[in-house]
């Protein structure tokens, strides 16, 4: 069984983790193009290279962000998700039409 | 009437390493009592009676007898008592054990399915695949057959359950194996500070220095195992564990260890494989007749248990090896009629000088073509000899040599199993006739024999080199390996001799001899793996560990190509069997219960699994079940009822961007709840679909306290931690579920319940109007209420710390029986929401659910800038609809539908039941149902086909089925 380094608990069996999916950066949900949404919400990659994925030590509920390789299947690092996502975010007003 | 064998006298110290042979030990053998001594196993106690056959072949019945002494082999299954497939050269002798041979009609001295072996001409390889298909279903009438003449032993159906258990542990290096590579690279390890565990697979440690002869003088052996065992004994940093085999690699070093009844996984840091090699066979007919053994099982024989194996032997060898054990036979007696080297080179001087001087004959260059056995292929008794002219060609011209013992050596397979599991690549050069193994993980170190390296003083570097390599790792030592080499190559290179009449074994386990791997080429099957799956080669218990190599090179050679590029088959766990019993165990899968649910029992509930938890559906017996929910349902309506509502998710968001938290999480519009409100909360997720719902309160302008579903609570939680990973607003999350225990009071009477109990909480309809959240105390219990709707009438969900949830179900059932207050279960309190229309997310919802499918477009802001999901739901709003819940109704004489019966249109499914019940209330069938967007209206006729194919047409009425201006709840 795979052991992953949680940078919260340190090593853990892989049991214990739960995959979140690739980080993805969402387009602005107000003024993309329904084409852009439908891209960001039904496609992945899926390319072999080193991903950046989510993941969640699911005993102590803590999401963090691994980078791993998709055909080695090696993670090179794991960090706090606040090295990504560093402020916070806000959302511009709706100015797109809502339908009545 | 049974005679008893007379064991042959045993050998004298130092042979016998295992055996006490003060200690006899009588057991039974198909019937007859033979004799053993304590240590034996129960194959060498009965070659020590001279009794050689013990199982019979799986395809063409032919005596077997064992041929490893090392549990390598298939030959010596046998069955003891209620156990088949026992391993005869494993399996420790125990007085008054009962052995029977396996796989044969009538005894297993005269097996009347013997004759198969004659007719073996007519059932090449592929037989049964190309013969029993036509015509259709032939196969069902030939199986039952088929299976009882190919089937290996015998299971007691009527087995007493024993127990299993596992150890998990950890260590610094895991050495498998301890052999000299295995004993060097714990030691050194050990040294060094690392924790050891050290796995050997037989009873004593040494592995080939326990039975194996390193030189002329037969003495480097046994002082070298005595010096390095008394070192592994004295140190503290080494654990042993014996009769234990590693059985697999896992990712990162995961390792079930398996010793009698206990699997051990094993996490290591480091791990050194030192599993050594498999002695070869050579491939000419009739080598399989007992007596033919490898040179390693004939030294184990007599060094391990002191047994002498024959009067007259003759060594078949490619490398030095056979020598030595020839050299041990003469010394102990067995008369070595000639040792027929198929090198033309010859031996190291000094052993060829060696054996001369015991009066040994050599032939050089020479190979056996044929065994020649007595009556009934039951032992061997000469051997026929022809000079080699080419790779796997011999002369026209005979010599025939009587003897009583074969024994061959034609070079080493690595035991490669482990390492292959863990992605190594198996390469072979084709020159030297020598595997080597690479591309290893980093945590992964291998060493001696199983890394191509033969000479004692080299096999000990290398296993100290892997201890260095895993110290490195360790950070225990910095010093540097020292380039090992060893210029020993005891692979002979073709070691084949295909025979025109056949019987020349490559694969003993499933009878397939040379023509049978080269005619599976010719049939078209080119890879090694394709070859294996279509003749079986290396499926049987020995796994390839014989065949894999001459199979390999049949089919580089019979395809043109080398064994490099025909590569061998691949290796997965198990690598010997285990026992299902060793796998199975207890699967650790919550079972929750609420504060409340031995009040439950008591009352005598059904409970029903929802989620992890156990709830009340009714209370009523188990067949009563529509009956109890009408009644407890009218209950409810006309009096009052008490459910249990613990299970509910609850979730805490506190902090300054509370609120603009929940705007984000939630579709509704949250920043201006007023405290003290309790506002409905539907979840979608970024697909714009409906994946959870439930009540949000607020408690004050930076403290929210929101509701999830059961089962939908801890993927709520989840998603609302990794969403605000990437917002980064300034609050705390806590999922609260077992914190609180939470009961729902509900029905006309409700507030008059509430009202004699001790409370500080104004429960006037002014004061505490429907939907309102208040906090005080019930009874002297701290509580949080919500005035909502779920079922439809006056109500008070109260939640309280769990340690007071059983003392508020007594107190709120005693202060309700001056109101006829009666418990209801989550299946009434379905029926109750369903007459109201509201949804249940998982039950009335599915993985397309948007909200306007579901009529919750009332519960949708797009006011604000943002919601999970709000971009997806924009768009599937502003395309034409196609489908969407309704209410329906049906005469209570009707059939009732089910959950999932589909509505259907023409010839065309447009929908599916979500939820139906009888409703006393309603005096009618109701229930929701996903139709097209066509049949929606209200008035509409749907088709239900309900169970047995019947068709019933439902009316769609407007929801709710009951009380459409919803005054009830908000008395």
């Amino acid at each position: 069984m795979k052991i992953m380094n949680c940078p919260l608990n340190g090593p853990r069996n892989i049991s214990e983790f739960v995959h979140g999916g690739e980080v993805r950066n969402m387009p602005d949900p107000n003024t993309c193009s329904d084409h852009e949404w439908a891209q960001y919400v039904f496609y992945s990659d899926n390319l072999i290279k080193v991903v950046k994925e989510w993941w969640l030590h699911a005993p102590s509920g803590y999401w963090f962000i691994a980078e791993r390789h998709t055909a080695s299947d090696e993670v090179l690092k794991t960090y706090d998700p606040s090295e990504l996502f560093k402020e916070r975010l806000e959302f511009t007003a709706n100015t797109a039409e809502t339908p009545s | 009437m049974s005679i008893t064998p007379h064991p042959r006298p045993r050998l004298k110290a130092p042979m016998g390493l295992l055996v006490d042979l003060n200690k006899p030990l009588d057991f039974k053998f198909e019937g007859m009592t033979y004799q053993g001594f304590e240590g034996d196993t129960i194959a060498s106690a009965l070659i020590g009676c001279d009794r050689w056959l013990m199982s019979r072949s799986f395809k063409y019945h032919r005596p077997r007898a064992p041929l490893t002494m090392a549990g390598q082999d298939a030959n010596s299954l046998v069955q003891l008592g209620g156990e088949p497939n026992v391993l005869a050269d494993r399996q420790i002798l125990v007085s008054g054990m009962q052995v029977e041979g396996q796989n044969y009609n009538g005894t297993l001295d005269n097996d009347k399915d013997a004759i198969l072996g004659l007719f073996s001409r007519f059932m090449p390889v592929g037989f049964y695949y190309r013969t029993f298909f036509r015509p259709l279903g032939i196969w069902d009438k030939w199986e039952k057959f088929l299976r009882r003449k190919a089937g290996l032993g015998k299971l007691d159906l009527n087995f007493k359950p024993e127990y299993y258990d596992k150890k998990y542990v950890f260590h610094d290096v895991l050495v498998v194996g301890s052999g000299p590579a295995g004993l060097a690279a714990a030691l050194k390890a050990a040294n060094a500070g690392a924790q050891v565990l050290l796995v050997e697979e037989q009873a004593i440690l040494g592995g080939s220095l326990s039975y194996n002869r390193f030189d002329v003088e037969g003495l480097k052996a046994d002082s070298l195992r005595a010096e390095l065992v008394a070192k592994v004994e004295a140190s503290e940093n080494i654990e042993v564990l014996l009769n234990a085999v590693c059985n697999a690699w896992f990712t990162d070093n995961y390792l079930p260890v398996i010793q009698g009844k206990r699997m051990y996984k094993v996490r290591a840091k480091e791990c050194i494989v030192a599993s050594g090699a498999y002695e070869q066979h050579v491939v000419f007919r009739n080598n399989d007749l007992p007596g033919i053994l490898m040179s390693s099982a004939l030294s184990r024989l007599m060094k391990l248990y002191a047994v002498k194996p024959g009067r007259c032997a003759v060594v078949l060898t490619g490398n030095d090896d056979g020598y030595l054990t020839a050299l041990t036979m003469s010394e102990q007696g067995v008369d070595v009629a000639a040792v027929i080297d198929m090198r033309a080179e010859g031996v190291a001087p000094e052993i060829d000088s060696a054996v001369k001087a015991r009066g040994i004959h050599v032939k050089r260059g020479y190979t056996v073509y044929e065994a020649l056995a007595t009556r009934g292929n039951k032992h061997i008794c000469g051997v026929d000899i022809r000079e080699i002219t080419a790779p796997g060609e011999v002369s026209a011209s005979a010599e025939i040599i009587d003897c009583d013992l074969l024994c061959m050596s034609a070079g080493y397979m690595p035991a490669y199993q482990l390492l292959c599991q863990a992605g190594a690549q198996l390469r072979y050069d084709d020159a030297a006739a020598e595997f080597s193994l690479s591309n290893m993980p980093e945590h992964l170190h291998i060493a001696g024999s199983v890394n191509g390296i033969h000479t004692l003083a080299a096999v000990m570097s290398d296993g100290e080199n892997a201890a260095i390599s895993a110290l490195n790792n360790l950070g225990l030592s910095e010093e540097l390996s020292a380039e090992i080499k060893c210029m020993s190559q005891p692979n002979y290179p073709w070691p084949i001799f295909s025979h025109p009449k056949g019987k020349d074994f490559v694969d003993y386990d499933e009878d397939l001899q040379a023509k049978d791997i080269v005619n599976a080429t010719r049939l078209g099957y080119r890879d090694v793996q394709l070859v294996k799956r279509f003749s079986t080669v290396g499926m049987g218990p020995s796994q390839g560990r014989h065949s894999a190599l001459p199979t390999a090179r049949l089919v580089a050679s019979s395809t043109s190509r080398t064994v490099t590029e025909t590569g061998v088959t691949t290796a997965r766990p198990p690598f010997v069997p285990e026992k299902l019993a060793h796998l199975a165990g207890r699967i650790f899968d919550p079972y929750r219960r609420t504060a409340m649910h031995y009040r439950h029992l008591d009352l005598g509930a059904k409970m029903v699994p929802a989620g992890n938890w156990q709830r009340p559906a009714f209370y009523g017996a188990d067949g009563d079940r529509d009956r109890s929910i009408q009644l407890e349902s009218q209950h409810v309506r006309n009096k009052v009822g008490l459910i249990d509502v613990s299970t509910l998710g609850g979730i805490e968001v506190r902090g300054p961007d509370a609120a603009e938290f929940m705007n984000r999480i939630y579709t509704f519009a949250f920043l201006k709840q007023p405290v003290g409100k309790t506002r409905y909360a539907v979840l979608t997720n970024e697909h714009g679909v409906v994946i959870d719902d439930g009540v949000a309160c607020r408690i004050s302008d930076n403290h929210f306290y929101v509701t999830a579903t059961t089962s939908g609570v801890d993927v709520v939680y989840r998603d609302m931690m990794k969403w605000n990973a990437q917002w980064r607003l300034d609050i705390d999350i806590a999922n609260v579920t077992s914190a609180f225990s939470a009961v729902n009071l509900a029905g006309p009477n409700s507030r008059k319940v509430l009202e004699s109990l001790d409370t500080d909480i104004d429960l006037s309809s002014e004061a505490f109007p429907y939907l309102a959240y208040r906090e005080g105390t019930v009874a002297g219990i701290p509580a949080r209420l919500l005035r909502v709707g779920f079922v439809g009438e006056l109500g008070y969900e109260i939640h309280v710390p769990s340690r007071y949830g059983e003392a508020l179900w007594d107190i709120v059932m005693k202060a309700g029986n001056a109101f006829d207050i009666k418990p209801f279960g989550v299946d009434t309190q379905r029926l109750l929401r369903l007459e109201k229309g509201h949804i249940i997310v998982s039950q009335d919802t599915d993985g397309m659910s948007h909200p306007g499918e579901l009529s919750l477009t009332w519960a949708v802001n797009r006011k604000k800038p943002f919601f999970v999901g709000c971009r997806s739901v924009d768009i599937l709003m502003a395309q034409p609809q196609t489908r969407k819940l309704v209410g329906f109704k049906l005469p209570k004489a009707s059939g009732k539908p089910e959950e999932g019966h589909l509505v259907i249109n023409g010839d065309k499914v447009c929908g599916n039941v979500t939820s139906c019940e009888y409703s006393p209330t309603v005096g009618a069938i109701i229930g929701m149902a996903y139709t097209g967007i066509d049949e929606s209206e209200p008035g509409s006729r749907l088709a239900i086909r309900i169970d047995g194919g019947q068709m019933v047409n439902a009316t769609v009425v407007e929801l709710p089925f009951f009380d459409a201006k919803n005054q009830r709840q908000e008395l």
